[in-house]
């Protein structure tokens, strides 16, 4: 199973992205990692959670748009150079990179950075080939 | 092909310009001579009856409203003596007064056979069985319908609205053939008999003549397929006529008007000048046969456009559009006409669906009119990627500018920040002070 994201689309006005994380709060959501993406107007809230379906339903019910899109888990090496070497393997493969942050927290030696990513399953085949290792949904939400 | 009566329906072009200039000038005469509104407003131009020769002469004459009719409630626009009037209909107007209209025998004889081109368009014929379930009353539909279907000598059901789960016992014991109703009620029809487990392809029922409310394509598909028929748009309006003032043949690609008994035009709502071929603006008709109310270019309010296009159906008459607005709707923003409807109508292209939106109009001073429409980001518009989101944006710019003509700003909001309202949703909020 891959990893869940939830993007939340909100707009520019004060006091929605708190709106968003007390819903959460009150649905004893826990956040495991959020990047926000910002225009003029609006901002996409991209969020791992650790149970992603019951997250998207107490936005919903706050009245907010929500979808789930699969993305990619990878450990990185915790040293110079370890994303440089995902990356790298990423590019000769020739899978593009929509956009991509980092975890909150570690998991033991290694760093956690979410990829999202058009050629999902290539990716996930080429890394894998490279010994790279991939979280599964559940691994990373019960981290 | 399906013809009630050919003679007429496909009248030669030229035959039909002379006879509907000849009737034209004996309607005028005779709403001049019996009409105290119309005698006074064309004393005040200094416009006698006999300046109306034929057709050309039509712009010349002044403009009738709905508000004549409340000005004259009830009968005061009627030009013949009450003992010649065997039928009045009202239409609930939303403000005030109803408007009353009325009907001589001959009146209610031109109605019937108007409405036997509608229904002989989508092939009823003797021995059908037309279910009707438009409104008997008031309402000009029910009767409309009625009159038509026994014209053609088809056997009536007049079985009026409501009442859903009685009208599919009905239809399935009866063996209706022909459906005449709101396009709603249609799509209720459709719903409560896959609800009831009917199978709807055994039954007999292939056609429904559907009006008195504006509807739309996505609609027809759901209809047809819901009940498995052919549904064919049909238009009229209580002061012209009732139903039967144009109807749709079986190639669907507009109405076609009655042209010898109706002249129909589409002018500029804000200015009220004639518009070119093929324009959208409002409708307007000039009745050519009717005794007991004859009517000279009544604004109808609804928008519309004409296809003058040869049809496959072999008919002449000009054909309209559905109606895809009203002028009640109308913003005029630089100059350019703007209707919700055609906002609505790229919004549904794009998303598929009835899409939440708002118009807003705002004025700064010393700068031009700003135009902006607010859309909802529903879960099938949103999208992860802003990339997405701003291709989104840019799409329903584009198309709504060469829609409209004008440009715009598109905002994407958040669900539900578009009031609702019970019924009608409100789609504009205009911030212009226009009364300074």
């Amino acid at each position: 199973m891959n990893v869940s994201q939830l993007s939340v689309f909100i707009e520019n006005k004060s006091g929605r992205l708190a709106e968003v994380t007390r819903s959460l709060a009150d649905a004893n959501i826990n956040i495991r990692a959020l990047s926000i993406a910002d225009t003029i107007d609006y901002g996409l809230l991209r969020l791992i959670v650790n149970d992603p379906v019951a997250a998207k339903n107490a936005l919903a019910d706050a009245g907010f748009t929500v979808t789930l899109t699969e993305v990619l888990a990878i450990e990185v090496p915790d040293k110079p150079g370890g994303l440089a070497g995902i990356i790298d393997m990423l590019g000769e493969s020739g899978i593009n990179i929509e956009y991509m942050y980092a975890f909150v927290g570690t998991s033991g030696e290694n760093a956690i950075v979410v990829f999202r990513i058009e050629k999902l399953d290539e990716a996930i085949a080429a890394l894998k080939a490279k010994g790279v290792r991939i979280l599964t949904g559940d691994e990373l939400h019960s981290l | 092909m399906y013809l009630w009566n050919r003679e007429d329906e496909c009248m030669d072009p030229g035959k039909l310009r002379a006879l509907r200039g000849e009737r034209l000038a004996k309607t005028v005469r005779h709403a001049y001579d019996n009409v105290r509104a119309y005698r006074q407003r064309f004393d005040e131009l200094g416009l006698s009856p006999e300046d109306i020769r034929g057709i050309d002469d039509l712009e010349k004459i002044p403009f009738t409203v709905k508000s004549d009719f409340r000005d004259y409630y009830p009968f005061g626009m009627f030009a013949v003596p009450m003992d010649q009037i065997v039928r009045v209909h009202a239409s609930s107007g939303t403000t005030g007064k109803s408007t009353v209209v009325g009907y001589t025998r001959d009146d209610v004889g031109t109605w019937a056979e108007l409405m036997a081109r509608t229904l002989g368009a989508g092939g009823t014929t003797k021995g059908d069985m037309v279910q009707n379930a438009y409104g008997y009353g008031l309402f000009t539909g029910g009767l409309g319908a009625h009159y038509g279907a026994e014209k053609i000598g088809a056997t009536v059901i007049p079985i009026s609205g409501g009442n859903t789960k009685r009208q599919i016992q009905i239809m399935q014991d009866f063996g209706s053939t022909v459906l005449c109703c709101t396009p709603s009620y249609a799509i209720l029809l459709g719903e409560t008999a896959r609800e009831l487990g009917v199978d709807v392809e055994s039954l007999p029922l292939k056609v429904g003549f559907l009006g008195a409310e504006p509807w739309t394509e996505s609609m027809r598909r759901q209809i047809e397929e819901s009940l498995a028929i052919d549904a064919l748009d049909i238009y009229g309006l209580s002061e012209v006529l009732g139903p039967g003032v144009s109807y749709e043949c079986m190639e669907k690609g507009g109405l076609h008007i009655n042209e010898d008994h109706f002249i129909a035009e589409i002018i500029d709502p804000s200015t009220g000048k004639a518009m070119p071929p093929g324009s959208k603006g409002e409708l307007v008709f000039t009745t050519l046969t009717k005794q007991a109310l004859p009517l000279l270019r009544y604004r109808t309010g609804d928008i519309t456009c004409f296809d003058d296009g040869k049809c496959a159906c072999g008919r002449t008459f000009i054909r309209m559009h559905r109606v895809m607005g009203r002028t009640d709707d109308m913003l005029i923003i630089r100059g350019v006409n703007v209707f919700p409807s055609q906002i609505e109508g790229v919004l549904m292209e794009i998303e598929g669906t009835e899409p939440h939106y708002l118009i807003v109009v705002d004025r700064r001073p010393g700068k031009m009119d700003d135009l902006e429409v607010w859309v909802e980001v529903s879960p099938g518009l949103a999208s992860d990627e802003v990339r997405a989101m701003e291709n989104l944006e840019r799409k329903i710019d584009a198309e709504l500018q060469s829609v409209l003509g004008i440009s715009l700003k598109v905002k994407l909001v958040e669900p539900k920040t578009i009031a609702r309202s019970e019924g009608k949703a409100r789609r504009v909020i205009d911030r212009r002070d226009l009364d300074q």
